[in-house]
């Protein structure tokens, strides 16, 4: 049965380059402690190279110029320790979590799907590279020997069966003591190395070599048991683990970030590996949540009407950035305040389930441009809520629809532009209350197909439209025997004059039970629209309405000279000819007294 | 046989420097066959000129040339119903892949048809997008009219509650408050909206409703902002609707229809049982509590149609319903 070990030389360094690439030529050593008594944890084999050694204290190691110092972050550890499983676990489903660095998974049958073991392996190793973790990857027809040739060979190795002893001989006895790198490492360990050491025993060759009965009388069964492991005699059943669906990712900042675009290229690179390990477990993401901490001693700039996170930030066509905080015209203009810790936190529902580090990304910008923080940031949490794949299957006939992830994007961008309750589609509320509707997140349903297609016949009469005026238009009206009879709309001069035709009152009220109770007369009226700017287009209408009239009935006619006369009336209008017939609906708010246009009849 | 004019140099960058002698070229197009002379003075040699001749031959975007007798006619687009029978006989449907302005005055239809158009682009189970530019969409007429509000994506216009709160930290005569201003202005959201959601492809129909926006800001619009609107949806299924005071499109819309509401075209009536004296149901003796605005009747009229030369019939007429009365 073939196991495979992934394992991680020097994982915090790693872990640390993973979220820096751009420093994997560079020589880079992991302080740990707290300052001024930082020690190096560890060191890459730049570092290593150039004679940096774990233990050196910060002020040993600051002499080399080259060297770059990080913080051990247990953030990006635990995110790094993260991506391994979900490598191990895009291949097989039993996979154990022997460490922080080290990952052993079951092989068997695996080699129907990916190959042979050696391409099991290299694909292993390339899929690894792709979550940016540089690792060794071993196989072996038992887990330990896997482990302790994936600790002791660089790149891919693969080991035959039988073979064991053979290709684990020129490792050095460390391998076998996993433990030994940590400063807590037992001493009967070190007892175990000393002894061999005395013996001239340095690798796992001479260690096999030894007679087995002596050994157990010098070193008791501890002893026998290493030398089998150094033999690869000893197979032992894996402890599988199932690692959660958690995809975050983490990055503690060294000095805190004001600006938004250097934090949409730290955002772009978390991105990547968020999508890069969803796409790993065959997963998308339907929920992203970006979590900054913000610097806690920050004094900002907040206006006394402005909501309270918008303070420092200003809003600018080009990249945010950070307003005068300490002093400046802003700041003469605007109070000061100084905000505990705190949190900002943004979620991004997604309509589908999607897996595009560059969408993300923009939605990302789009909002938080809309939203800034408001503080500068130390701390950048991402993390992904996972979902199934959205699996389509497209049809030849069926109607075409936007693409989930350019619909998001373009509705993000217009949503910058005129407001995000200003974008999207609505739903009618079970109410009589005028305007009773409420906008929601835009996500067309697929298209169901022909069959579900019904009244598709166009109509001979469509429905009169009512185009609202909003807020609605205040009126003076003047009233003659308790109807309307002549209307002056103020903000709109075109609503001006006297009523020609009127239906209603049509009375409705309700909520009266609430404080915002309503009552209402609304009635459809008929009027002369005096625009300037509508200026009648002398076409063929013109002569049609003539030639119309004197053909029409005795009511039509009539009628037309009625309203003849009243179009040439001085008073509602000055030209005929710019004048045409409107129908508004007027309401008279029972509640306030008061009359408005609320809307025309289009 | 057609003859043009070819300077190969300025044209398609050939290196004449070889042969310095030759300042001009012909290429003769012969429907279907394409033959290239070369004049030159002197005279070349014909082994010369044979190689000449093959190099010019090779250059690929002179194969790329094809004869004006040779472009193909483009196809006629596709057409799709504009959910109002007599419109639609009319014009033969809204063309898809162009852009279709609809205008006319105050109450004489034009919002009526733009929800008939949505109401059938959504029952075609196409995603349709209404622009608001005024911000004068009601829903409950659009739910009469029989528009799935669930395919509708609805963009109101106008000044951005978000943007507009750091307002009074701005110098109103900087640059940056003039571009603010410009960004804020509900024509210009509703054009970058439109280019927008153009480029992002997939919508059945587009529909800008310009009918509220006074008609010297409508002009102000410039040309080619409509021939990059024709030119995005070019090609696409996605019907353009525009809807506005007068046309603002000109020459770049394929189908301009003018609509006019019939001088006496408000429609009021008695439920019940109308008298047959006009003076009754439409004169004051008749009380205002029992008329009905029963629709409005409209007139249309095309006023420019690309596709079609000589329509055979250029107006018509058709009543609108209310929805009380539907």
């Amino acid at each position: 049965m073939p196991f495979a070990c992934i394992f991680v030389p020097d994982f915090p360094v790693e872990a640390v380059l993973r979220a820096a690439p751009e420093l994997r030529t560079q020589s880079v050593a992991v302080l740990e402690g707290k300052p001024p008594l930082q020690k190096v944890f560890a060191t890459n084999e730049q570092a290593r190279a150039i004679g940096v050694e774990s233990g050196m204290t910060k002020i040993q190691v600051e002499p080399w110029t080259e060297l770059v110092l990080r913080p051990r972050s247990s953030l990006q550890e635990t995110a790094a320790h993260a991506a391994l499983l979900d490598c191990a676990q895009s291949f097989s489903p039993r996979v154990e979590d022997t460490a922080p660095d080290t990952v052993l998974l079951d092989l068997s049958g695996l080699e129907s799907l990916f190959g042979s073991l050696p391409k099991i392996a290299c694909e292993i190793g390339r899929r690894t590279s792709d979550l940016g973790l540089e690792a060794n990857v071993a196989t072996a027809f038992n887990p330990d020997t896997a482990m302790f040739a994936a600790r002791g060979f660089p790149g891919v190795t693969v080991i035959p069966e039988g073979k064991e002893a053979e290709r684990l001989g020129n490792l050095p006895l460390d391998v076998l003591f996993p433990d030994l790198a940590e400063p807590e490492a037992s001493k009967s360990t070190a007892n175990f190395l000393e002894t061999f050491d005395l013996w001239g025993v340095r690798n796992l060759r001479a260690l096999c070599a030894l007679p087995e009965v002596a050994l157990s009388e010098r070193l008791g069964q501890h002893g026998v048991r290493l030398q089998q492991l150094a033999r690869g005699l000893i197979s032992r059943t894996l402890v599988p683990v199932e690692p959660a669906l958690v995809f975050e990712e983490a990055m503690e900042l060294d000095h805190p970030l004001v600006l938004l675009e250097p934090l949409a290229f730290l955002l772009a690179h978390m991105l990547d590996q968020v999508c890069a390990r969803l796409a790993a477990r065959a997963l998308a993401a339907q929920e992203l949540r970006l979590q900054l901490e913000l610097d806690s001693g920050f004094h900002f700039v907040d206006d006394l009407d402005c909501h309270p996170e918008r303070g420092v930030f200003e809003h600018s066509e080009g990249p945010m950035h950070i307003a005068a905080a300490a002093s400046g015209s802003s700041a003469t203009r605007s109070s000061r305040a100084t905000r505990d810790s705190r949190h900002f936190t943004r979620t991004l529902q997604l309509p589908v389930p999607m897996l595009d580090a560059k969408v993300f990304l923009k939605l990302l910008q789009l909002d938080l441009k809309a939203h800034p923080p408001g503080a500068p940031i130390l701390k950048v949490h991402l993390a992904a809520e996972p979902a199934q794949p959205r699996n389509v299957q497209g049809g030849l006939f069926l109607p075409p629809t936007p693409e989930p992830e350019k619909l998001e994007l373009t509705l993000a961008r217009i949503a910058g532009m005129v407001g995000e309750d200003k974008v999207g589609s609505l739903q009618l509320l079970d109410s009589h209350r005028p305007e009773a509707f409420r906008m929601q997140r835009f996500s067309p349903a697929e298209p169901k197909g022909e069959k579900e297609k019904t009244n598709d016949a166009p109509s001979s009469a469509p429905v009169t439209a009512l185009r609202m005026f909003r807020p609605p238009l205040r009126a003076k009206v003047t009233l003659h025997d308790g109807k309307p009879k002549h209307v002056v709309c103020p903000k709109r001069k075109e609503i001006h004059g006297q009523i020609l035709w009127m239906a209603g009152p049509w009375r409705s009220s309700g909520d009266w039970w609430e404080q915002d109770g309503w009552s209402r007369d609304e009635w459809d009226i008929a009027m002369q629209s005096c625009g300037a700017d509508t200026p009648v287009r002398q076409s063929i209408f013109a002569r049609q309405t003539s030639v119309a009239g004197r053909q029409s009935s005795g009511k039509l006619l009539a009628l037309s000279h009625q309203l003849s006369a009243k179009e040439q009336s001085p008073v509602d209008c000055q030209s005929t000819s710019k004048s045409s017939l409107a129908l508004y609906r007027l309401v008279h708010d029972l509640l306030s007294g008061q009359w408005f246009v609320e809307g025309t009849y289009d | 046989m057609s003859s043009l004019l070819i300077d190969l140099e300025a044209a398609f960058s050939f290196p004449v420097s070889s042969v310095p002698q030759v300042r001009v070229r012909s290429l003769d197009t012969n429907l279907g066959t394409t033959q290239i002379s070369v004049e030159a003075e002197p005279p070349l040699s014909p082994q010369r000129s044979a190689t000449l001749l093959k190099q010019i031959s090779s250059i690929p975007k002179l194969a790329a040339v094809t004869p004006a007798s040779r472009l193909e006619i483009r196809p006629a687009p596709d057409r799709a119903s504009s959910g109002t029978s007599p419109l639609d006989s009319l014009t033969g449907g809204l063309p898809r892949g162009c852009l279709t302005e609809i205008c006319g005055p105050d109450s004489s239809g034009r919002t009526s048809l733009l929800l008939s158009a949505l109401a059938a682009g959504t029952r075609r189970e196409e995603v349709c997008t209404l622009i608001d530019v005024s911000d004068a969409f009601h829903p409950h007429s659009a739910a009469a009219a029989g528009v799935n509000l669930e395919r509708l994506l609805w963009i109101r216009c106008g000044a951005n509650t978000q943007s507009s709160l750091s307002r009074k930290r701005r110098n109103p005569t900087s640059l940056e408050e003039w571009e603010r201003r410009r960004v804020e202005d509900p024509v210009e959201q509703a054009l970058r909206a439109a280019d927008l959601l153009l480029q992002s492809s997939g919508f059945g129909m587009v529909a800008i409703d310009l009918a509220g926006v006074p008609l010297k800001m409508a002009r102000r619009i410039p040309l080619t902002t409509w021939f990059r609107f024709r030119r995005a949806v070019e090609n696409t299924p996605t019907i353009l609707l525009v809807i506005g005071q007068q046309s603002c499109a000109q020459s770049c819309a394929s189908l301009s229809l003018q609509l006019q509401k019939s001088v006496l075209s408000s429609r009021f009536s008695v439920p019940s049982e109308p008298s047959p004296n006009p003076q009754e149901t439409f004169g004051e003796p008749c009380p205002s509590h029992t008329k009905l605005l029963n629709g409005l009747e409209i007139q249309v009229e095309i006023l420019r149609s690309s596709t079609e030369r000589k329509p055979v019939q250029s107006t018509s007429a058709f009543a609108t319903k209310t929805a009380w009365t539907a």
